[in-house]
């Protein structure tokens, strides 16, 4: 190993450094590029569920929220393979839940479905699910619609490891994982969740709504609307 | 010597389980009709009223499947168009009518005709003509194979003239950023 490529590896032909402890996707964020992800959030540790994240690295695919990068690895990302199979789990995504775009909303400051238009996603392809699952709109400040959840964890992480409230876990196992809330009647009301709770403000899909604020910002004048989610390497999302 | 006439693409476009809001979103491409018009002519479609479709270039399906008829005309285009759209939220993946799928048909169908307050004697239709609901609403690629998706609630009138206009000049359509709707 020359000692030129110390604390370097190459993403999609790039040069890209990188410090002791930083995954691949953390080294990528701070040099500029944006890798495909929902689970991921640089302000939490990294769950490696979503597997949107999945790039090459010398060869091997591996979650690049987890991998951390070897000196002169070579790491692909914006690939043909990569993309297809990404929207394939996207479209997973879409068929497992009640995904329905135009009444939600988070439609337009939503990653899941900014991440589906970056990867040209144009159909579900799979056959729908269909799922029957009932919206907690018991808060008064917030409504639990977890038609759209995507077991990406966030909620869980923020509630447990920044607000100490433990409100969120997720429950059963392979298809029949979901999002419960920690309280004996399950209802949200019955928690100690406030809206200022870190957990309140990292849903990267439409689970987790502030009641009453919907429609403040049009659709058509909301985040994705305006750039595309691959223009920055993690998105900022207008009014959270 | 005459030029040959290139002889116009056939078109059949038909709403099953929609509001025609993709139909209207259609004629939002406006004038740019008038040049549509020029390379395009319409077969079965609300446009010309003609009942039936035949051999065609391209179909456009807007809507998803909530009754047995809209089956019977699904197939009838897929068996009839060289090219068969998705046109919309409702035709992808069953968009507003599918909200319906997580509750029970005869449900459904009591509420509406017969226990909601204020219907006197009311009772749910049975008429042999009425075509009979599907259990569930489905996305029309569940049913038939579809080319090509015009994703939106509904897609603009610049989606769709994108998407016939690639596919008039014989290239795989493609939707950019602010295209791609799913709104």
């Amino acid at each position: 190993m020359s000692p030129d490529n110390k604390s370097t590896f190459t993403l999609d032909g790039k040069t890209v450094s990188y410090t002791e402890g930083q995954t691949i996707i953390q080294a990528a964020m701070a040099a500029g590029e944006y890798i495909p992800h929902l689970c991921f959030n640089p302000e939490f540790k990294p769950h490696g569920s979503c597997k949107l994240c999945t790039v090459k690295a010398n060869g091997r695919q591996t979650a690049s929220c987890t991998q951390q990068p070897q000196p002169g690895m070579v790491v692909e990302s914006d690939t043909k393979e990569l993309n297809d199979e990404r929207r394939a789990l996207l479209q997973m995504l879409f068929v497992e839940g009640n995904h329905f775009c135009p009444s939600c909303e988070k439609s337009g400051n939503c990653q899941l479905q900014a991440t589906a238009y970056q990867l040209n996603m144009m159909s579900p392809h799979f056959d729908q699910f269909f799922p029957d699952r009932p919206v907690d709109a018991s808060h008064s400040e917030y409504l639990l619609d977890f038609n759209r959840c995507i077991l990406c964890s966030l909620c869980v992480r923020a509630s447990r490891d920044v607000d100490g409230k433990n409100v969120f876990a997720l429950s059963g196992r392979g298809i029949k994982s979901h999002l419960i809330v920690n309280a004996k009647s399950g209802n949200l009301a019955d928690t100690d969740f406030t809206g200022e709770d870190k957990a309140a403000h990292v849903c990267p899909v439409g689970v987790i709504l502030k009641k009453r604020v919907g429609f403040v910002i049009p659709i058509g004048k909301r985040t994705f609307d305006e750039h595309p989610i691959g223009a920055t390497p993690h998105p900022t999302v207008k009014g959270a | 010597m005459t030029t040959p006439i290139k002889p116009k693409l056939k078109v059949a476009t038909t709403s099953l389980a929609g509001c025609f809001g993709c139909h209207m979103s259609f004629l939002d491409i406006d004038e740019r009709l008038l040049e549509l018009l020029k390379l395009v002519e319409f077969d079965r479609s609300p446009l010309t009223d003609i009942k039936h479709c035949g051999p065609c270039d391209i179909g456009i399906i807007e809507g998803g499947l909530c009754n047995a008829e809209n089956v019977h005309v699904l197939r009838e285009f897929r068996a009839n168009c060289k090219i068969l759209i998705a046109l919309g939220a409702c035709a992808i993946n069953g968009g507003l009518p599918a909200q319906r799928n997580h509750l029970s048909l005869p449900l459904i169908l009591e509420e509406v005709y017969h226990a909601q307050h204020g219907l006197v004697d009311g009772f749910i239709p049975n008429d042999p003509e009425l075509p009979l609901p599907l259990d569930k609403v489905h996305p029309i690629h569940e049913v038939v194979k579809v080319d090509y998706f015009i994703p939106g609630c509904p897609p603009s009138g610049d989606a769709i003239w994108k998407v016939l206009t690639d596919l008039l000049a014989g290239k795989e359509p493609e939707l950019g950023h602010g295209l791609i709707h799913y709104d």
